[in-house]
């Protein structure tokens, strides 16, 4: 029987304010274990929180730029637990009175934009990091206290491939407006899923299982497709599923039950009597809304209006800040948008990959990158030479024209040079002129690809191809 | 309102609380009676009176986003009953 597979996810996104959201330890990544602490994160008695305002603001940036509304008032919650990464006995959190709700992201599945509701962004503290030895357990409370802000949708993904598109769409936001690292590696992006499985036309939710740990975009999908499977099976099987936490195996590719103790969570919610409300005036959400750059989506639109981008160029560059600013930044030497984003989306694309690297450590500068493209146009290189220009650029940062001195690379255009060696390749080539006469075209590619060869690709080769014609045909 | 030996045992369980018989006997008929004396509240007609959270009427406290002093390892150590490698050692969790 065919299901229909209904998927709530719940994102959560570590700030990067400088200081924790209670105390004015450092909220930096790393950092020797336990070193980034004080009597407030560590939970002596008698310590009391302070909030950051700044935790408030980036909070509130990510929620307008997640088409959210602000609620003028908002109350942190005590939400209480006994673990050992948590020195309060309870997170600090917001229940009631959360700091926004009813926003949206647009995400295209197979062409299709499909908007998936947030339900309520709301801020609090995370907790330390445990590490599981074998017969005990280690805790670092560096994180104890760096802001978060959890992201819950409305259960309105349909499928797994859904929810990666909109965790990656998430991500993009929220590295746009520059409130988070958003690096699910290092845990400051952290994705749960609530999955269940219905007949076709039901309006009533079957029971739902929540998965754990899905640590990467791949992992978000691979767990929500086995969950599927897994549910789709016992149904079939005439078996109830049983609302449990599952917690994600990326080993092993399966999604294994949490001891039942630590799920029977009750968490007694009461207002944080430590803490004064927050009141958020118009004027202080128009402010951080204007501190909200152009957002993906609309430089996506831009790009293809203003640009003339295909929108599957746009797309691409426009999928991460870092590489939407560079493509725009090696316009402005090279005001030719396609060439620019093939270069880009192709060959840089593909040599970042290759060595593993991130944008940022490209050592190809956006005027480089311009000047190179320019070399091309105005025929001093050829695109086959280009290629080989492009890498050396990669590898030692040099400008394109200092590498073309240096190897010798210009292309050559001399007309005379070149006639004389297409006589050559002509007439040593009897066999593919005599083909050509019979009308195999393809022997004109063979004799252009033999003075490329003769000249280390660097003749023009429009001027080779029109000095073949012109010599065959007459 | 009843407080069952069931709903001690589930609070004490949340509160890490062992109880013996005769503890939970005894709390639950103190629960229950606290809870009562509560429950005289419900007696007034609260209808008009928004919710609170504080007894104080002030907010927006807040302060700057800046890096203070840190205590170094040794000392956040200090209190801890069991530590290794600059971490706080504890009973294994999983
Ligand atoms: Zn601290």
């Amino acid at each position: 029987m065919d299901r229909e597979i209904i998927i709530g996810l719940e994102t959560h996104v570590e700030l990067k304010t400088k200081s924790k959201i209670f105390c004015s330890c450092s909220a930096q990544f790393g950092g020797e274990p336990n070193t980034n602490t004080c009597p407030r994160c560590l939970a002596m008695p008698g310590t009391l929180p302070v909030l950051n305002k700044q935790a408030v603001e980036f909070a509130m940036k990510a929620a307008l730029a997640l088409n959210c509304e602000i609620l003028p008032f908002c109350v942190f919650d005590r939400k209480n637990y006994f673990y050992p990464d948590l020195p309060k006995g309870f997170q600090t959190s917001q229940y009631t009175y959360p700091l926004a709700r009813n926003g949206y992201i647009d995400i295209k599945v197979n062409g299709k934009t499909r908007r998936i509701r947030i339900n309520r962004i709301h801020l609090e503290d995370d907790a330390g990091k445990s590490i599981h030895e074998k017969n005990y357990s280690l805790v670092d409370l560096n994180r104890a206290g760096v802001p978060l802000i959890e992201i819950v949708t409305e259960p309105d993904i349909r499928s797994p491939e859904e929810a990666r598109l909109y965790l990656e769409k998430l991500k993009a936001i929220l590295e746009y407006t520059e409130v988070s690292d958003c690096r699910m590696e290092e845990g400051s992006l952290r994705c749960d899923a609530n999955i269940s499985l219905r007949p076709f036309g039901s309006d009533k939710l079957g029971t739902k299982t929540e998965i754990k740990n899905l640590n990467s975009f791949r992992s978000v999908q691979r767990g929500l497709e086995y969950e599927v499977w897994r549910q789709n099976q016992a149904l079939d099987n005439g078996e109830e599923i049983v609302q449990e936490t599952l917690q994600w195996d990326e080993d092993l590719g399966v999604t294994v039950p949490m001891r039942s103790k630590e799920e029977a969570h009750d968490y007694r919610y009461f207002p944080e009597p430590d803490l004064v409300p927050t009141v958020i005036t118009e004027e202080w959400i128009e402010a951080v809304r204007s501190t909200i750059p152009e957002l993906p989506d609309s430089r996506f639109k831009r790009f293809v209006e203003e640009y003339g981008l295909p929108e599957y160029d746009a797309e691409v560059l426009t999928a991460s800040r870092p590489v939407a600013d560079y493509y725009e930044a090696c316009l402005k030497f090279c005001p030719d948008p396609k060439a620019v984003s093939n270069w880009v989306m192709v060959d840089l694309f593909a040599l970042l990959k290759a060595n593993n690297m991130e944008l940022a450590d490209c050592l190809i500068s956006p005027e480089n990158l311009g000047e190179m493209i320019k070399l091309i146009k105005e025929g001093t290189i050829s695109s086959k030479i280009a290629k080989t220009v492009f890498e050396e650029m990669f590898k030692t940062g040099k400008t394109a024209s200092t590498i073309v001195e240096e190897k010798g690379l210009v292309q050559i255009s001399d007309e005379g040079e070149l006639r004389a060696l297409v006589e050559r390749v002509v007439a040593e080539s009897p066999k593919s002129v005599e083909d050509y006469k019979n009308g195999k075209k393809k022997a004109l590619g063979f004799m252009v690809g033999q003075v490329m060869k003769e000249t280390k690709g660097k003749a023009n080769p429009q001027l080779v191809n029109k000095l073949l014609l012109e010599i065959l045909d007459n | 309102m009843k407080i069952s030996i069931n709903d001690v045992e589930h609070v004490a369980d949340l509160a890490r609380l062992h109880l013996d018989e005769k503890e939970k006997e005894q709390l639950a008929g103190q629960l229950s009676s606290v809870l009562d004396y509560i429950d005289m509240l419900n007696e007034l007609d609260t209808k008009d009176v928004p919710p609170t959270t504080l007894a104080v009427f002030i907010d927006n406290v807040f302060r700057s986003d800046e890096v203070g002093q840190s205590l170094t390892n040794e000392v956040a150590l200090a209190n801890a009953p069991d530590k290794k490698d600059g971490f706080f050692r504890v009973p294994t969790i999983i």
